[in-house]
């Protein structure tokens, strides 16, 4: 269990250190949500109503850029080959470094919800739960985009097949995530909520396995 | 000697078929006879598609789009299922034709995919008044192609077909986990579509003069999709041959240097 705090606390350290991935990655996410105005037209009524899904889009598009750090570093300088034949399973290195970078890229964005909240209009109520939908979908996000970028670490130019192949596959994430907005739905957003938070528990119990076999495979 | 020789395990009919030097021999003589019954199943479902079914009383004879639509909508699953039980040949026995018969498949499953959603939506069009309508099943249809090519993508991005297999697999595995969960939340999201209307428990709800066409063209689809992929496979066994012997080629010309 201390090998796994360790990883945990590594990656922590290493991402604060150099605090500007994280900056530029906020500030990624908050240029998306501004641009979006731009493009759809100031009028405040309208914004309101798609102030969820323009925040949801913004917090997808900034996380599949932060994918790629997850292994890529730590593919190149041989890390990766140290945690290959450590004494911790592969699987826990890995659920510790999806942690860690849950930590450094999805709550970061979820501080930042409130400056785009303001932007787009978004009333008290409606902050509060695009907050709560993104804490309970955000690790889904992160773990559909380990599997990722485990399955494109080994390859030169990766960078554009890992969003290709994790988007469909966020797919439901974006549909229960905004789904929790929608009104009219039967069951109202509890149930588009308790859906979110299924499939990140599931995701994340799942995706350190199919990543830790990707980057055995990728390693060989 | 007598000893050692019991104790050899004599191989299975399978492990004798699949091995890719067996499987160039037999795939020989039956890829032949396979076109041959697939032309005969698509003359027979063709005839009756376009002469011996009716016209339907409210979509006249726009219902014939059925004939194609529904196979290779059926194939376009059909597909990943193998698919995915090459992914766990290749991971579990690391069998080089499970490889193979995965590479193979996901461009016809990506053909039958689009082929599905155009025929859908030119029946779409004339019936329901669109072309597209963000329905459940048209939109888990449109995500499986987007998988289909992302596989694709991902097999074409490695050099190392090897690797590539095993890679591969990862995701065609994490995808059948994921395909039911995706059309869940799809289906959860919006429907128009009609229900699933012949495989039922109270039996099929559509008439036979169109049930018997719709289940011989599926037939001939489903013989098609099997010849092609043997083909693909033949042809995927044979460049991985002249690969590695253009490689000891180069090497004998280097080392003759």
């Amino acid at each position: 269990m201390t090998g796994f705090f360790a990883v945990i606390g590594r990656d922590l350290r290493l991402g604060l250190r150099q605090g500007g991935d994280l900056l530029t990655l906020v500030l990624f996410f908050v240029i998306v949500g501004v641009l979006m105005p731009f493009a759809v037209g100031p009028d405040k009524t309208l914004l309101a109503r798609l102030a969820p899904a323009i925040v949801w889009v913004a917090a997808l598009l900034a996380q599949l850029l932060s994918h790629d750090r997850l292994f890529r570093t730590d593919f190149e300088d041989g890390s990766l080959v140290l945690f290959r034949h450590a004494a911790l399973p592969l699987e826990a290195i890995v659920a510790a470094k999806l942690i860690a970078h849950w930590l450094l890229t999805c709550l970061p964005l979820i501080v930042a919800t409130p400056v785009l909240a303001l932007v787009l209009g978004m009333d008290g109520p409606a902050f509060r739960l695009a907050a709560l939908s993104l804490v309970l979908g955000t690790p889904a996000l992160a773990g559909f985009g380990a599997i990722g970028a485990a399955v494109t670490v080994g390859l030169k130019r990766g960078g554009l097949v890992a969003p290709v192949l994790v988007l469909p596959l966020s797919l439901p994430v974006l549909i229960f995530g905004t789904g929790a907005f929608d009104v009219a739905r039967l069951g109202g957003s509890s149930q588009a909520l308790l859906l979110l938070a299924a499939l990140s528990l599931l995701s994340m119990v799942l995706a350190p396995f199919a990543a830790a076999l990707a980057l055995k495979i990728s390693g060989e | 000697m007598a000893d050692t020789h019991a104790k050899t395990v004599e191989p299975g009919w399978f492990t004798r078929i699949a091995h890719p030097g067996m499987f160039m021999g037999w795939s020989r003589h039956v890829i032949v006879p396979l076109i041959v019954i697939t032309t005969l199943a698509f003359a027979v479902g063709l005839f009756y598609a376009f002469y011996g079914s009716p016209a339907d009383y409210q979509m006249g004879d726009t219902v014939r789009m059925m004939y194609v639509h529904v196979p290779s909508a059926w194939l376009s699953q059909f597909c990943y299922a193998i698919m995915f039980c090459s992914a766990i040949g290749t991971l579990v026995w690391r069998h080089p034709m499970a490889d193979v018969s995965q590479k193979a498949a996901a461009p016809l499953g990506a053909a039958f995919t689009a082929l599905a959603l155009f025929t859908g939506s030119m029946w779409g069009r004339p019936t329901w008044g669109t072309f597209w309508e963000w329905d459940g099943r048209m939109t888990s249809t449109l995500v499986l192609l987007f998988i289909y090519l992302g596989l694709i993508a991902l097999w074409r991005a490695f050099d190392d077909q090897l690797k590539a297999a095993r890679i591969v697999a990862v995701i065609t595995l994490v995808g059948a986990i994921n395909i039911p969960v995706i059309k869940f939340s799809v289906d959860w999201w919006q429907t128009l579509h009609q229900p699933a209307s012949v495989f039922r428990l109270d039996g099929p709800t559509v008439d036979s003069s169109i049930l018997i066409p719709l289940l011989v063209m599926t037939l001939a689809f489903s013989l098609l999709f099997l010849t092609l992929h043997l083909v693909r496979m033949r042809t995927e066994i044979t460049r991985r041959r002249i690969r590695s012997l253009e490689i000891a080629q180069a090497r004998a010309a280097g080392d003759a240097a």
